[in-house]
């Protein structure tokens, strides 16, 4: 165990001094590409919000069901079978046929080339699930249809989340599925976590529609409060336009009113519908319908051909532009609800810095005094090995940029405190070899090989804890299983490099010493 | 040489009373959770006013219809933590936020806000539950792996004393429970394993070597062979813990409070609970050469 040939011993400096040089990458601006790795510093370190997104779904499974009606009435039309009473309750639709038809529509929902009922081709499993009973049906999605749905709620919604963060121009966000229903995502360095919030929390699903009085019309008319809650008006279902129409949408000063509006601009389809509606609608109120609530419905003066036209509604200025960034991003499929935020402001980041580093010199500090105390040289020995550690450490973690995290500066403190281990155990080993054993060298070499097993032990069960750790933690929590981890190899790379080195260059010295450790 | 042995009979007795009045603690009192297991709000503010008090700002807090609000400092007199359970109303941060600016005029600073919802925080205990359960499964594959039946009994009952006994001790003391909890008692896990291993790993060393030292004697000297390292590592652990504790800021503080208790007890279960079932079970030279044999 003793023995270190020189290559080993180059090869040895030359590792240990590449990592020293990447931990000090972290105080130095390097030119370089390669060299020029930072650690990442954590939501709660370099303050930011953290916030997981749930879709909820539920609408959706409904709107689609309202919508396969018609698509089940016409289908079934044109093979000369009537179907009626379409009830749609608990994510489930049914409805009643006569009793010869009964086989046909279940054949057609059964069948593997559906169109009415798809996906059996690439899934092995209809999109839809039919059970009868006395010619009563009931048709709800399937489990892979749930599925599907799921994941494609979940992708335009990332799209959607996405533009909007992108448009609010923070620095780096990180945007993530999780699951098949939801979304999580990063902000680090966020000045206002309310705003986006907000701006997440909303469908923005517009749409223009007539103000009416004939509630029986073939469409029929809801009755909406106004947003700011001091009116309610009878508004017909008949969309005449709605958010996917609009190509752009910015916020702007209104000279006449001096008032803060939303200016749009439509497509082509739009315009044609805009223009049409307003040559035929004049004097009638068209609403302004924002998920469900009325922003304004002003009285239609003249027709408008050109297109583009404006939304008032008593906006202030960042009101107006957070609408017309939410128009621009367009609608999400679903809503989406927050259901867990952290969020750290910057200077409890800093303070939180600040803490660790403190923590970690006063800790470091303390063990390396005491170590001095306990072992004198071999304690100068081990220290060496300490601090290298702690380089070799941060350096591993600036190769791989990860992410340090409170938790994680703790777990670095923690394996400051536990590294010494290995180093008393071998010591504490070799002195217990001298008390029957003469040969200083003989001594050290059986102290290094008989220590051996208890060190792999002892290490491997941190280690096993560390890895649960990072597979079943989150944030934070897996900083510090990650530090707690790397700590280990590391520490290992010191006591049997690097102290090892130290020690057997200090020994094959003072051969003849007695009393040397 | 310290008579260790002298006291395992003792020892044992204090141990099972400890882990008795540790589940019915946990049984009849329960643990403290954090809003991270039990879902709700949490904001931490720093007001520029030193005027503002704990009293003031639970006044203005209680008139929110908040349900039951929770105001404490928090590590000095102008930080605030403010907590309160799941509430339906999604803008409630912002509401509070301007309430207290116009009660107090801007005079707080959030610092934090943490928001977990009912399905997520059942979801977090859930993955915590199961962590640690995994981590003592795992730990059993090894130990009983690397070593006879009887020491892998003996380190599985010392470990789980160090757990139950510090859950204990945070449910006597109303600690909160939260996430950095679980990570806390995953390392102890760890680190009373470690502890638990290096004497074992003595222990059969020294039951190869003589085969006249009856067990009781024996791990006696294996204890004391290695006692100056238990001590060395227990010290610089702690004196680093120590140092979490006393300068990393009050978000560790919990965590390394249930790390230096998890040193504490591990240390001494190590020694008197870990060697104790080897006595009991009468281990014997026979033991582990049978198992070297195989």
């Amino acid at each position: 165990m003793l023995y270190f040939s020189k290559l080993r011993i180059i090869f040895i400096t030359l590792i240990s001094l590449l990592f020293i040089i990447f931990a000090l990458s972290n105080l130095f601006n390097f030119d370089n590409k390669i060299l020029n790795k930072k650690i990442n510093l954590g939501l709660d370190l370099q303050g930011g919000s953290y916030l997981l997104l749930e879709i909820d779904n539920d609408p959706v499974i409904e709107q689609k069901l309202q919508n396969l009606t018609v698509t089940i009435r016409n289908f079934f039309k044109e093979k000369n079978v009537r179907i009626t009473n379409f009830k749609l309750s608990n994510q489930t639709l049914s409805f009643t046929s006569d009793k010869n038809s009964k086989q046909t529509i279940l054949d057609e929902f059964a069948s593997e080339e559906s169109e009415l009922n798809p996906y059996y081709q690439r899934f092995k499993s209809h999109q839809l699930d039919i059970v009868e009973e006395n010619n009563f049906f009931k048709v709800s999605f399937s489990k892979q249809g749930i599925i599907n749905l799921k994941t494609s709620s979940q992708d335009q919604a990332l799209e959607i989340v996405r533009r909007r963060i992108d448009e609010i121009g923070t620095n780096e966000p990180n945007i993530l599925k999780r699951g098949n229903d939801r979304i999580l995502v990063e902000l680090p360095g966020l000045d206002d976590p309310m705003r986006i919030k907000s701006l997440l929390g909303k469908t923005a699903n517009l749409t223009f529609r007539f103000v009416t009085n004939d509630t029986e019309g073939s469409f029929g008319a809801e009755k909406l409060e106004f947003e700011d809650g001091t009116e309610e008006a009878m508004v017909s279902k008949r969309i005449i336009l709605s958010g996917e129409n609009l190509l752009d949408a910015q916020p702007r000063m209104d000279t006449e009113n001096n008032e803060t509006v939303v200016t749009f601009s439509l497509d082509r389809v739009g315009a044609k519908r805009f223009g049409k509606a307003t040559s035929t609608g004049i004097g009638k109120r068209l609403a302004i319908v924002l998920d469900g609530k009325v922003i304004s419905a002003p009285v239609i003066r003249d027709t408008i051909a050109t297109g583009s036209g404006q939304i008032s509604g008593g906006f202030t200025f960042q009101s107006a532009t957070d609408l017309a960034l939410l128009l621009r991003s367009g609608a999400l499929p679903a809503p989406l609800n927050i259901i867990e935020e952290r969020t750290v402001g910057p200077d409890l980041g800093q303070d939180s810095i600040n803490a660790g580093m403190i923590a970690l010199l006063i800790g470091f500090i303390l063990v390396i005094l005491y170590i001095f105390v306990k072992y004198k040289i071999f304690g100068i020995i081990t220290n060496i090995a300490l601090i290298l550690n702690l380089f070799i450490l941060v350096g591993v973690l600036t190769i791989f940029e990860a992410t340090l995290t409170l938790p994680g500066i703790a777990g670095i403190i923690l394996t400051v405190g536990m590294a010494v281990d290995a180093n008393v155990l071998i010591f504490e080993r070799i002195k217990e070899e001298l008390k029957s054993e003469k040969n200083n060298l003989i001594a050290f070499d059986s102290g290094y090989t008989k220590s051996r097993t208890a060190i792999l032990d002892a290490n491997i069960t941190t280690l096993l804890a560390a890895i649960i750790l990072f597979f079943m933690g989150s944030g934070p929590i897996k900083g510090f299983s990650l530090t707690l981890g790397i700590g280990i190899f590391t520490t290992l790379f010191t006591v049997y490099f690097i102290a090892r080195l130290l020690t057997v260059l200090y020994v094959s010295k003072n051969k003849e010493k007695e009393g040397l450790i | 040489m310290i008579a260790f042995n002298k006291y395992y009979n003792k020892f044992n007795i204090l141990s099972v009373s400890l882990v008795i009045v540790s589940l019915l603690l946990l049984t009849f009192k329960g643990l403290n959770f954090g809003i991270d297991f039990k879902g709700g709000t949490l904001i931490e503010l720093r007001s520029t006013d030193s005027k503002i008090n704990v009293s003031s700002l639970r006044d203005n807090l209680s008139q929110m219809n908040l349900g039951d609000v929770s105001v404490k400092n928090f590590g000095n007199e102008t930080d605030f933590l403010i907590k309160f359970e799941n509430n339906e109303n999604k803008n409630v941060i912002e509401e509070i936020n301007n309430n207290l600016d116009k009660s107090f005029g801007n005079s707080f600073n959030f610092r934090r806000v943490e928001n977990v919802g009912p399905k997520v925080s059942a979801e977090l205990l859930r993955s915590g539950v199961i962590a640690i359960s995994v981590a003592l499964f795992l730990m059993l594959i090894y130990i009983w792996i690397r070593f006879e039946w009887q020491f892998s009994l003996g380190a599985i009952v010392a470990l789980f004393h160090d757990v139950i006994v510090t859950l204990g001790l945070f449910s006597l003391l109303g600690l909160e429970i939260n996430l950095s909890i679980i990570a806390a008692v995953l390392t102890i896990v760890g680190y009373s394993m470690n502890d638990t291993v290096v004497i074992f790993d003595r222990v059969r060393e020294n039951l190869r070597k003589y085969s006249d030292i009856k067990i009781f004697e024996l791990t006696n000297i294996s204890i004391n062979e290695t006692l100056s390292r238990t001590l060395i590592t227990s010290v610089t652990t702690l004196l680093a813990l120590l140092s979490i504790f006393f300068f990393g800021g009050e978000v560790l503080k919990g965590f390394s409070l249930a790390m230096i208790f998890g040193v504490i007890f591990g240390t001494y279960s190590s020694i008197y609970i870990a060697n104790t079932v080897l006595v009991r079970l009468n281990v014997s030279q026979k033991t582990v050469l049978r198992e070297d044999k195989n």
